[in-house]
């Protein structure tokens, strides 16, 4: 029975995509999407939209492929989020939108993620830029960080008539969606530099290489006109275990080793930046970013183990990259924990030290809690080690910006649930509000600090 | 893109060069430092501000060719542009919180070495014009790598230079300067601000070490964003991990480990070689 069976997608085959950095998933094509939207049965009062972070009209979209009108498909979409040809591709789909889709009862729910990317391909392709700009209304809005959160407050703001300018410390705009993810699951050209095109389009300026905090302050923001800020700074700070030999030679943060391959292009030979992996590589961690920086390993030619101390349920990464992983070939060691980082006497990384784990009662986020095994202690040989344990937001802006306050993990704290800071002025959301959390959650922040922050400056001008 | 406006050659392969950046010259204070990518194809390399001038909207970068970034940057001219200038990164230089009173009282040394003379410029000069004392020991290869001398001659009658085969100056290196200053001319220092290449850092904390004296340094290790994000740069200050590019660069000498922070330094010297070698191809022979 077609209608409970989704329409297969192509892959890059795994034996030749572990060699080079091209997408893995290849799209729906044309004939391919028609027939998936066609198994959407239009329900009157859908339940993928609510679990949707921006509330996309999924069976609208949905629809139109199904007629064959990829453009209001694209348009559709434009209406809800900036980044639709990203979000297809990256959103956990799995426990948002197709969670709950009806088919999935009785059999394979709607591949929405993937109709998503094909319609907002379809667009890019074509060169369309969509979304309309109302009238300026001159006023001035600063965004600080130019990733999903910020990308997505500016575009809405820039929608709405603000003249909207964003500063990026990176040289690149795109915050994760540039330094992060890798270009097999994630273009950065083909894609985020496009749809961050269409958001110059809209009127929204970028200037790059502005590190608020050490370049100019907040409040040096608002000296130049800016009537609201908006931070979307993420949360880019690597954190360590703070074993032993973390220090050791051919020990890296996710963050770095990412960087410099995806940011730096270092696996390409005409770029300066170096990137040195081993031959024997362990990952540490079992999140998206540990499924990123081991598959990236994989590819620049090493043998590659992830080290994850709860078992393959609990695996917090999206299903898709884990399966995509486990075909390309990556060894998953579950249920073990590193104590120690050993290195020889130049002081390169040698080999683990792991302790075997066993997972207790549920801890306080409902997960299995995993306790060392007393006395399983071994040893094995690795040359790199990677450590992917989730990151925290960076405190530059907080401590440089008076009356800005944050709590004990350096989240920016929220004085209402529209984005609001603890200053007037002053908005705030997505990651370095939450802790690292997703792309999708991270723009529907955005979107609502957009919404509060044009209520702000209607509510104090009288000429919009 | 940020435009050269002043290039000159201050000794074999170093020189200094002006750069129009004026975010970053109206914030820069001393002891900060910025990241540059030269071209499209180009890597992020930290480099020390010198000076910087917010009228002009300047910043004064001192740079010896060394690797293939290095010469790629100094081959560019006045007028050329390069591709990313962003900063200042780091943190200010401690003293610049001092109470000025407190910091006329005391005697302070700056000691650098090879083209790591030039970012103790900024510092002194900040401390000149507030009316505070400096002596400055510079230490050179030889005579013809004596980088600076008029700028440091105008901050101090107590410059000291040093070159480690006697061609100018005092004969021995910045360690001997120093060990000479203290032991046979009688100096006594309350702070000493040591800037150069890791390995002239480690020796010259443990002759200020032996001597008593309290002691800063400012960290290069390898980085890469420059902004906390990788930890590429981190070193082990008192026994705790450390991120240069935020948490320093300029950490109490007499805390580093600097075993650990020479091995980090060269991770990738192979690859470094390698590319140098490819890009001297391109070029036709830079090298000679």
């Amino acid at each position: 029975m077609t209608r409970f069976t989704r329409t297969p997608i192509t892959y890059q085959d795994p034996e030749k995509r572990i060699h080079n950095f091209d997408e893995v998933c290849l799209g729906y094509t044309k004939e391919e999407a028609i027939k998936e939207a066609k198994r959407c049965i239009q329900c009157k009062n859908p339940t993928c939209v609510p679990l949707c972070p921006v509330n996309i009209d999924i069976p609208g979209f949905i629809k139109a492929i199904a007629e064959e009108d990829f453009k209001k498909a694209a348009e559709t979409l434009a209406e809800y989020s900036a980044l639709p040809a990203v979000c297809g591709r990256v959103c956990p789909q799995e426990d948002q939108c197709e969670k709950t889709c009806i088919l999935g009862k009785k059999g394979e729910p709607i591949a929405i993620g993937k109709l998503e990317r094909f319609a907002a391909d379809w667009a890019l392709e074509q060169g369309l830029s969509l979304g309309k700009t109302k009238e300026p209304n001159g006023h001035k809005v600063a965004v600080i960080g130019s990733g999903p959160a910020g990308v997505t407050c500016a575009g809405e703001l820039a929608k709405a008539g603000y003249e909207v300018k964003i500063f990026e410390a990176l040289h690149e705009p795109g915050g994760v969606l540039v330094y992060g993810i890798p270009e097999f699951r994630l273009p950065a050209d083909d894609i985020v530099q496009v749809e961050i095109e269409n958001l110059k389009k809209l009127g929204v300026e970028i200037e790059t290489n502005v590190i608020v905090g050490r370049t100019i302050t907040v409040d040096e923001i608002f000296d130049e006109g800016y009537e609201a800020i908006f931070i979307g700074s993420g949360a880019g700070l690597p954190i360590f275990m703070n074993i032993p030999g973390e220090n050791l030679n051919g020990v890296f943060s996710a963050n770095e080793f990412l960087t410099r391959n995806n940011l730096m292009k270092a696996f390409r030979s005409d770029m300066d930046t170096p990137i040195k992996v081993g031959n024997k590589v362990a990952v540490v961690g079992g999140g998206n970013v540990a499924m990123d920086a081991a598959r990236t390993a994989k590819r620049l030619g090493a043998e590659v183990h992830v080290v994850y101390r709860r078992t393959e349920e609990e695996l917090p990464a999206r299903e898709e990259e884990v399966e995509n992983a486990m075909e390309e070939g990556i060894i998953f060691d579950f249920l073990t924990n590193p104590v120690e980082i050993l290195g020889d006497d130049k002081g390169w990384v040698r080999g683990i030290k792991c302790v075997k784990m066993e997972l207790g009662e549920p801890d306080a986020s409902g997960r299995r809690r995993p306790i060392p095994i007393e006395g399983s202690e071994f040893e094995f040989e690795v040359d790199s080690v990677i450590m992917a344990l989730g990151t925290s937001p960076n405190p530059l802006i907080p401590r440089t910006t008076e009356g800005l306050n944050t709590d004990e993990r350096n989240r920016i704290k929220l004085v209402s649930e529209k984005g609001q800071t603890s200053r007037e002025g002053i908005f705030a959301g997505g990651d370095n509000v939450t802790g690292s959390a997703t792309v999708i959650l991270a723009m529907g922040a955005g979107k609502e600090a957009a919404k509060s922050i044009d209520e702000y400056i209607k509510s104090k001008a009288t000429n919009i | 893109m940020y435009k050269i406006v002043d290039k000159k050659l201050l000794a074999p392969n170093i020189y200094s060069m002006d750069i129009l950046a004026p975010r970053v010259a109206k914030a820069a204070l001393p002891g900060q430092f910025i990241i540059i990518i030269v071209d499209e194809n180009g890597e992020r390399v930290p480099l020390t501000i010198c000076d910087s001038n917010p009228e002009k909207g300047t910043v004064n970068i001192v740079t010896q060719a060394m690797g293939s970034s290095t010469k790629k940057l100094v081959a560019k001219e006045v007028g050329d542009h390069i591709k990313d200038f962003v900063g200042p990164l780091g943190k200010p230089s401690e003293f610049i919180h001092e109470d000025i009173e407190d910091l006329k009282k005391k005697k302070i040394l700056f000691a650098g070495g090879g083209v790591g003379v030039a970012p103790i410029y900024p510092q002194a000069k900040w401390l000149v014009e507030r009316g505070v004392e400096v002596d400055i020991v510079t230490g050179s290869k030889n005579k013809d790598l004596v980088i600076l001398e008029e700028r440091f001659a105008e901050l101090t009658e107590n410059l000291f230079i040093a070159t480690d085969d006697g061609s100018y100056g005092f004969h021995g290196m910045v360690t001997n300067a120093i060990d000479e200053l203290v032991e046979n001319q009688g100096k006594k220092y309350d702070l000493c601000v040591i800037i150069g290449p890791m390995i002239m850092m480690k020796f010259t904390s443990m002759t200020t070490k032996k001597h008593g004296i309290p002691s800063i340094v400012s960290m290069n290790p390898i980085m890469v964003d420059g902004t906390g994000m990788c930890g590429a740069c981190r070193v082990t200050v008192g026994g705790e991990t450390k991120f240069a590019c935020v948490d320093g660069p300029e950490f109490d000498a007499h805390q580093i480990d600097f075993d650990e922070a020479l091995r980090r330094q060269a991770q990738y010297k192979e690859e470094e070689i390698k590319k140098d070698h490819e890009y001297c191809e391109l070029t036709g022979g830079m090298m000679a």
